[in-house]
Formats: C-alpha cells, sequence, structure tokens
C-alpha cells in the first residue's frame, strides 16, 4: 500500500524558524509593552524582529544530543583525574594561583552570565533571539558547574580554593569582575548583549580562554583544559550570537550607531580592564610560558579585532576609543598587576612570587622596551628586601578606581614613570579612577557608579581596619591561602607528594 | 585582507575535518599546538559537508563540529552542505 | 618521564569547599550540592537595575512568598546541566527513534483521517501554548532566587521549547507546512482556543516569579497534560487506532511524569515554610486552575466533544488530590 505522499524538502533554514520563531506570536489579549517592558527605554530602535539572522540553527534534540557528548566526555576526564592524582601532573603548585584567582572571579561571572541570558533570553520580543539567548543561559550555567566541578579536587588538597564563594562577594579583587557583570545585568537587554555577547564574547574572550588553556595544556593540567575547551565549544555559538545582534542593531536603524559605539567604547574599556589579569596569569604565573600577553594581544586583540572592526565599518562603527591606550598598555600591564599583587599578598587567597633570574631574562626577551628599564629594578629591589629578611608589604589601604574597581596601579599611557589618576567631583564627593577610559564611563553615568560598592572603604569602615576580622570575613585563612609562594603549605605539599610519587622513600 | 580562523580540539574526531578544511582551503595555515588546532585563512574559510564526508566514509552532520570546536573568528554563514567564515573583503 | 600516580596515597587537607561544609559538613559534596548551593551572588550588589530601580540585582522580595533559605527548594531529580542534558539525551534517542519508526513504516498515512484530523487539531496549536511555557519558565530562572529553585526552570524552558519543537515536528509528519499554518490561524483566532490563549498570554505579564511558576507549571500545564497526552492521546485516539501519536507523544507523557515530582517538591517546601506562603500558594493555585480548566474545556471538546466536560471535572479533581498532598488545601 503506497499512499504516501510527498513531502516538501524543508532546507535547514526554512525548518529551523518552523521550529523556532513560528512559534511566538503577536499578542491581542495584552499590549505587547506589558508582555516585553523593558525594550524601548534604552532607545535601540527595532523596526523588525524577523530580518534577526539565527547564529547556528541547533534545535533543542540536536542541542541535548550533541551537548549530553561533550558531558560524557568531560566528567570522563574529569573522574579520571581525581582518580588518578592528576593534580600532581601540574609542572609546579605556582601554577594553581591562576586557577583559585579563576574560580574566585571568573567562575561567577559565568553563573551572572547564565542569568543575565536568561533575563534577556525573556525581554527580547523576537523569538529567534530569544532562543539564541535562551541557550546561552543554559550553556552558561554549564560553564559555571563545569568549572566548580573540575577545580573541586584541587580544593581538596590545596589552599585557596575553599571560599571561592565568600571571596566572590567581599574579598577585593573579585569585585573587579563582580561589578563587570552587575554592571551588564543592571544595564537594558541590548546593552547587555553588547557587553557580554558581543565584547566580552566576541572580542575578549579568546585572549581569556585561548591561552589560558593552552597554558593549562603545557603545565599538565588536564582538568582545566578539559573544562576550558569543553566551554569554548558553546563559546563559539555565542560570540556568533554576539556578532549577530551587533550587525542586527545597526542595520534595523542609523539612529542606533551612536548609541552602540558609546557601549562599545564603555565595553572594551570595562573588558579590557577585567582582563588584565589574565596578562599576569601568562606572563608570571604558568611555571612553562606558552605565549606572553603580549604575543597573545598581538593574535586575538590586534589581529582578530582587527578584521572585526574593519568589518564592522561598512556599518560606520569604528574601534572602540580605548583601542590605542590599551595599545599602549599591553608592555606594562602584567608587571604593574603582579607588582600589586606581590605587595597586597597578605590579602589574596592565592599566593604571589617574586620571579627568578631565568623568568626575569624571559620577561626581558618578551618585553624588550619595559622590562629591564622598568620593571627588573623593582623587583631586584624587593628581592633584596626578602633576601634581608624585611619583605616588601604594603598593608596600606588600595585607592580603587570607582568604576573598573582595581586599585590605581597603572601609569600615564605615554609615560611609564608617571602614575595615572584621574578624578571627578560629583555632588560634593570625589571619586578616583585608573585611566581615562574609567573615568568617562563614570562620567557618562555618575548616578550608576556612586552606587559602586567599594571594598575596602567598606574594611575600614565596618571593620575598624582590623586586618584579622576582615580576614575571617573572606574566608582568607592567614599563613595559608595568602602571602609568597615560597615557603607556603602549597608549596611544602606538592614538592613532599610528587617526592612520594618520584622515588621510593 | 583580514584572517578568518577556526580552532578545534586535537584528536581523532577532529583529524580528517582538518584534512577537508585542507582539500576545499589551499589557502589555508594550519597551525598545531598542545590539544588543540588553529587553521586561518585569508578573508574566507569553507568547511564542506561533502569533503569531510569523503574523508571519512560516513554521513557528516555539519551541526557535529560544535563537539570540538574552540573558537573561530569571522561572520557565520550555515546552510545544509557547508558552513563558511568570511571578513567583508 | 611516566609517573604512576596512582600508587601515591596522601590525605587530602579538607573534602569540600566552605559554604558546602557548612550546610552539609565536611564530607564530599555531591556535583549537585557542588552545582548549585550558594553560586549566586549574595552580598554587596554593585548597582541597582536600571530597568527597575526599585529592585535589587537579585532580589528575593519581588515574590509574595518568603522563605528564610531559598535554598530549601531542592529539585528531588538533582538535576544539574550534565544529569539534566544525558537524561534529555537519552529520551531524545527515544523519540528519535519513535519517529523514525513512525516515518518509516507509514504509520501515519494508515491513521484513520479522523484521528489524523483530531490529532493535527488538538495538538498543533498547542507548540504555542508550549511556547508560553516556555517564556514563564525563562523568566523565573532570570529573576527568581536562588540557584536550587532556578536552574530547573532554565531546564524546563527548554524543555518547552523541545516540545514545541516535537509538537512541530508532529505537525509537518503528519500534515505538512499547511498544518503548521492552519494550527497557527486557529491559535490565533478558533473561537475553542482564545480562552487557552487568554491565559497564556495573562501568565506573559506576570512578573512575580513564583506566581508565575503556579500559574503556568502547576496549575495549566497540571490540567492540560494529564488530559492531553494521557486522556486523549494515549487513551481515547489509540483506542481508536491512534497509536501511532501516542508514539510521537512519549516524550510529553515521560516528562510530565518526571517533573510532576519536581514541581510538588517545590510547592511542598514553599507551603511548609509558613502560613502565609501557604495561603498564597492556595489563592493562586485556586484562581489558576479554575480559569486553567475552563480555557481547556473547549480544546479538550476538540477530541472529546460531548465528553469533555466530564473529562475535565474528573482531572480538575485528580488535580486536587495531588495538590492537597503537597499540604495545601483546595
Amino acid at each position: 500500500m503506497d499512499m504516501k505522499v510527498a513531502k516538501k524538502k524543508l532546507g535547514l533554514k526554512e525548518k529551523y524558524r518552523l521550529m523556532t520563531r513560528d512559534l511566538g506570536w503577536e499578542p491581542t489579549y495584552r499590549a505587547k509593552d506589558e508582555v516585553f517592558p523593558y525594550v524601548n527605554y534604552e532607545g535601540i530602535k527595532v523596526h523588525d524582529w524577523d530580518k534577526w539572522e539565527d547564529p547556528f540553527r541547533l534545535t533543542m534534540d540536536s542541542y541535548w544530543k550533541y551537548q549530553a557528548e561533550k558531558e560524557r566526555k568531560f566528567y570522563a576526564i574529569i573522574d579520571a583525574h581525581a582518580q588518578n592524582n592528576g593534580h600532581l601532573n601540574i609542572t609546579d603548585a605556582r601554577y594553581l594561583s591562576a586557577l583559585k584567582i579563576f574560580l574566585q572571579a571568573i567562575s561567577p561571572g559565568e553563573y551572572a552570565a547564565h542569568k543575565g541570558f536568561a533575563r534577556v533570553g525573556r525581554e527580547f520580543p523576537g523569538v529567534g533571539t530569544q532562543v539564541a539567548c535562551q541557550m546561552q543561559a543554559i550553556d552558561e550555567i554549564r560553564h559555571a558547574q563545569t568549572q566548580i566541578h573540575a577545580l573541586s579536587n584541587y580544593n581538596k588538597y590545596y589552599d585557596g580554593f575553599h571560599a571561592f564563594a565568600d571571596a566572590r562577594d567581599r574579598i577585593w579583587y573579585t569585585s573587579v569582575a563582580r561589578s563587570f557583570f552587575d554592571d551588564a545585568m543592571s544595564a537594558g537587554p541590548f546593552e547587555f548583549m553588547i557587553a557580554i555577547g558581543f565584547s566580552f564574547e566576541y572580542v575578549l574572550t579568546n585572549l581569556l580562554f585561548v591561552p589560558f588553556m593552552s597554558g593549562a595544556a603545557y603545565n599538565g593540567d588536564m582538568a582545566t583544559v578539559t573544562f576550558g575547551f569543553s566551554a569554548q565549544s558553546d563559546e563559539a555559538r555565542h560570540m556568533t550570537l554576539g556578532l549577530e545582534c551587533i550587525k542586527f542593531m545597526l542595520e534595523q536603524d542609523p539612529d542606533n550607531l551612536p548609541i552602540v559605539q558609546g557601549w562599545l567604547d564603555k565595553w572594551f574599556w570595562r573588558g579590557f580592564r577585567v582582563l588584565g589579569l589574565v596578562s599576569t596569569m601568562m606572563d608570571y604565573m604558568l611555571p612553562k610560558r606558552v605565549m606572553s600577553w603580549r604575543e597573545a594581544w598581538e593574535i586575538y586583540g590586534v589581529e582578530n579585532g582587527g578584521a572585526l572592526f574593519k568589518d564592522l565599518a561598512r556599518y560606520g562603527v569604528r574601534p572602540p576609543k580605548g583601542w590605542d591606550d590599551a595599545e599602549k598598555a599591553i608592555d606594562h600591564m602584567s608587571h604593574q598587576f603582579m607588582l600589586g599583587l606581590y605587595q597586597w599578598s597578605f590579602g589574596t587567597s592565592f599566593h604571589s612570587w617574586i620571579p627568578s633570574d631565568e623568568d626575569m631574562d624571559w620577561l626581558s626577551a618578551k618585553y624588550p622596551t619595559t622590562f629591564d628599564k622598568y620593571y627588573r629594578p623593582r623587583w631586584d629591589h624587593i628581592r633584596k628586601l626578602a633576601v634581608a629578611g624585611t619583605p616588601f608589604k604594603n598593608f596600606g589601604l588600595a585607592k580603587l578606581c570607582q568604576t573598573c574597581q582595581l586599585p590605581v596601579v597603572f601609569t600615564e599611557p605615554d609615560d611609564a614613570t608617571m602614575s595615572c589618576h584621574r578624578e571627578t567631583e560629583y555632588k560634593g564627593e570625589k571619586y578616583h579612577f585608573c585611566s581615562d577610559g574609567c573615568q568617562h564611563i563614570f562620567d557618562n553615568e555618575p548616578e550608576k557608579y556612586v552606587q559602586a560598592w567599594l571594598p575596602m572603604p567598606s574594611l575600614f569602615q565596618e571593620l575598624n581596619g582590623d586586618i584579622g576580622a576582615w580576614m575571617n570575613w573572606v574566608g582568607l585563612r592567614d599563613g595559608e591561602d595568602n602571602g609568597d609562594y615560597s615557603g607556603s603549605r602549597d608549596q611544602r605539599n606538592f614538592d613532599q607528594w610528587r617526592g612520594m610519587a618520584t622515588s621510593n622513600t | 585582507m583580514s584572517t578568518v580562523f577556526i580552532a578545534l580540539q586535537a584528536n581523532e574526531e577532529t583529524r580528517p575535518i582538518i584534512e577537508a578544511i585542507e582539500i576545499d582551503n589551499p589557502l589555508a595555515v594550519v597551525n598545531r599546538q598542545p590539544a588543540m588546532v588553529k587553521i586561518d585563512a585569508p578573508n574566507r574559510l569553507v568547511i564542506r559537508k561533502e569533503t569531510i564526508e569523503e574523508q571519512i566514509g560516513r554521513e557528516f552532520d555539519l551541526q557535529e563540529l560544535h563537539i570540538n570546536l574552540i573558537t573561530l573568528g569571522g561572520n557565520v554563514t550555515e546552510d545544509d552542505d557547508s558552513l563558511t567564515l568570511s571578513w567583508a573583503e | 618521564m611516566q609517573i604512576d600516580l596512582r600508587t601515591v596515597s596522601i590525605q587530602p587537607l579538607r573534602q569540600t569547599f566552605d559554604h558546602l561544609a557548612r550546610r552539609f559538613g565536611d564530607k564530599p559534596a555531591s556535583r549537585y550540592q557542588e552545582g548549585g548551593y550558594d553560586i549566586q551572588a549574595a552580598e554587596n550588589l554593585h548597582y541597582k537595575p536600571t530597568w527597575d530601580p526599585d529592585q535589587e540585582l537579585y532580589d528575593a522580595k519581588i515574590t509574595k512568598i518568603v522563605m528564610q533559605d531559598w535554598y530549601a527548594l531542592k529539585d528531588p531529580r538533582q538535576f544539574y546541566y550534565s544529569t539534566y542534558t544525558l537524561a534529555r539525551a537519552r529520551q531524545q534517542d527515544a523519540t528519535e527513534s519513535n519517529f523514525a519508526f513512525v516515518e518509516s513504516r507509514g504509520l501515519a498515512d494508515m491513521l484513520p483521517p479522523a484521528v489524523r484530523e483530531t490529532a493535527l487539531k488538538l495538538l498543533v496549536p498547542l507548540r504555542h501554548a508550549a511556547w508560553g511555557a516556555n517564556q514563564n519558565n525563562t523568566l523565573i530562572c532570570g529573576y527568581g532566587y536562588s540557584t536550587i529553585f532556578t536552574q530547573p526552570c532554565m531546564y524546563h524552558a527548554m524543555d518547552n521549547l523541545g516540545i514545541a519543537q516535537y509538537l512541530s515536528r508532529l505537525g509537518l509528519l503528519l500534515g505538512d507546512t499547511e498544518a503548521l499554518d492552519e494550527g497557527k490561524a486557529a491559535w490565533l483566532e478558533d473561537s475553542a482556543w482564545q480562552p487557552l490563549r487568554r491565559y497564556v498570554e495573562d501568565t506573559l505579564v506576570l512578573r512575580d516569579p513564583f506566581e508565575a511558576f503556579v500559574a503556568q507549571n502547576v496549575a495549566l500545564d497540571g490540567l492540560l497534560y494529564p488530559l492531553v497526552y494521557a486522556r486523549i492521546v494515549d487513551d481515547t485516539l489509540s483506542a481508536q487506532g491512534g497509536s501511532a501519536v501516542a508514539m510521537l507523544t512519549q516524550f510529553m507523557t515521560d516528562w510530565f511524569d518526571e517533573t510532576k515530582k519536581w514541581v510538588d517538591a517545590v510547592l511542598k517546601v514553599a507551603a511548609a515554610e509558613s502560613d502565609n506562603n501557604r495561603a498564597v500558594l492556595q489563592d493562586w493555585i485556586r484562581a489558576w486552575s479554575t480559569r486553567a480548566a475552563s480555557a481547556l474545556l473547549p480544546v479538550v471538546e476538540i477530541a472529546l466533544g460531548a465528553q469533555a466536560d466530564d473529562a475535565v471535572g474528573e482531572q480538575l479533581a485528580d488535580f486536587r488530590a495531588r495538590i492537597q498532598k503537597t499540604g495545601i488545601t483546595l
């Protein structure tokens, strides 16, 4: 019996259209403004949501299938890593500082992105846009969880991981990342997309993940390589969403250009400051280095960022305002950060250290115009103090930038001998900034940034400067989590355990 | 000229995909790094379903790429038979 | 040099993270615990939302439900991303084989015409209702408080989307693209669908995440799934020679059985927390389930005709009995 009627052969695009955007409808019992109340106040004009081009047309059945395959691989590897003492395979326990910063500052950012994308996945009136955002929302909780799961085994053997949830809300340096994500989430849905979807995911995420994960591979850390690459495979979808989103906004109405450009300027600089911490990981924290921060910037900043903004020029977009200042900072920032971290290491839930001669030779080869001239002499001085038994510690109050929340440790873009410091007076109060970029961001939205929670002043107001009470409050165990790596419990244990693995005694 | 790129995990599943990319994109440059293979190409790079299928001798759904994809750069155009990365020239 | 690291026996310094040790003691934590408890920012939030400056960025006060600890709303399935995804991938495998079986054997064409017509008229417009459910669960995840409560809502939202897509495929298989067009026209215009569409649109303006949870997951889906998939598809249509349809909706039947355990657990803990919560839940469930029942009546009539009234009445009684077990009397 052949009664089969030939069905229309549907292409990928048409089939996906039926499976997603055809599901929505124009409400008639309720006003559209009631259903989507937040989509207009930012001033972005959208005339036709159907012009949205779907980035990667995954329906849920394929999503479950492919993601399950990734998950099986991931958990098989981290189970084996835990069962076989995989942590002893890393080159040196110094390396773990990078992971500790990651868990305290970046994983909570993944979670914030999860919440943020769930919100915009509901607030945009276009079904195609919503579905793409929802998939990113569920991916981002995956990233937060796989990171916690991968690093959970390190927590059992090493210090500095155990209080990441407390550190996330309380310790001073995590508020750099926290304020970044809070800033994006407190913005409207379109700005959120430019902040996280475009600037962070497209322009900057490669600088974070690719060199970082290669670094993990070079340093024998299978757990991190695995979560990193597994997360990145979702990231390719997210980056494509971010790029689609900016193109969509620019194509919908010429009036959107100045708004979008303003956000690009803001979020490039915000992201550049957050990722500054990555520069110290790459230049200082990897016992076996992959490439310098400068080299990573050449590939993922100059080359890719350049190509991207050249492509977007057809819409009238110019590269972000802080781009040139960023370029000028590249040869300085990792050194300035690491010097800062070292002097405030009493207050960090990770270790820092004075670079060895070999490290410094590598740094001067990678930074021929800056390292020997400005930074080697400072490290030499710090080392002399340490050798003399009077290590350099700064218990003073770090002045934090009101916008990015980093200590004001940078120099003028055109003069590396001059510390860079900006001030704005607003309603009778003085606010401090690390750079022109951060000052401009504040000046554009002072009412937002005056609200910022600054961890250092709070320490002195609420805890009367009692460092011990502060350490308890942030979950930092003095003498274990903090201070110099040299002489730390992590160092002693790692050396002893490795000794047990490599000898018969 | 701008560079487009795609990075894949280095494993048995991606080996034939990388070969297929090299066949379809004579100008592509393959960089092998620990755990990762990054392929750069000037302005445009195309990944064809058919070429991959010839390498592996079975049907291949282009969406299988997601499993081992690490990152990419360029505008993505996707249809049933190919995935293209490009920058406006 | 290859080192055999398995031979090294070393004592861990601690069993788990501090925040989990405070909740559960210093013992190895499950991956559900690690991936859910206290991972949402709780203190020192930096800025007020520009979209609603009266709210906090994470705000437990935007709902009438009050919980001392929002992390008490445990998911009995203990789903985190991985266990969720693996579970759905297995179900998707089964669903895929069911679709393939129906398609390869030409079972769709062998359906009695009346059964096929009923299936299309009843099931295809429901893909829009499933999209409404996706919207509500996405909202609960986005604005609800505590990961333990909100992460299953994201999974639920993706399930709702998956169901809308399975219904679309069912429409394409039994009737091609015209079936989807007709289903959408019915959803927008046919009088039988208007009470339900009005119900869905009224839920889309809710901004109290817990009320959205009740209106969608408790009331509407608590009646719709057993009525449509169990009573109509699995029983009535199958008896009329429509088992092939039941194969295509097996995912929905299994899914409802699984997810209602979670929905009930959430209700039970929230109601047990306080008399205030119980009273709020009682009001919400009473109001929304009464409306849902009457909105579903004309939809059920498409398949059951004059028996629809009884079917909806019986289902409402079952529903009340189910809710009663969570400690909420209707």
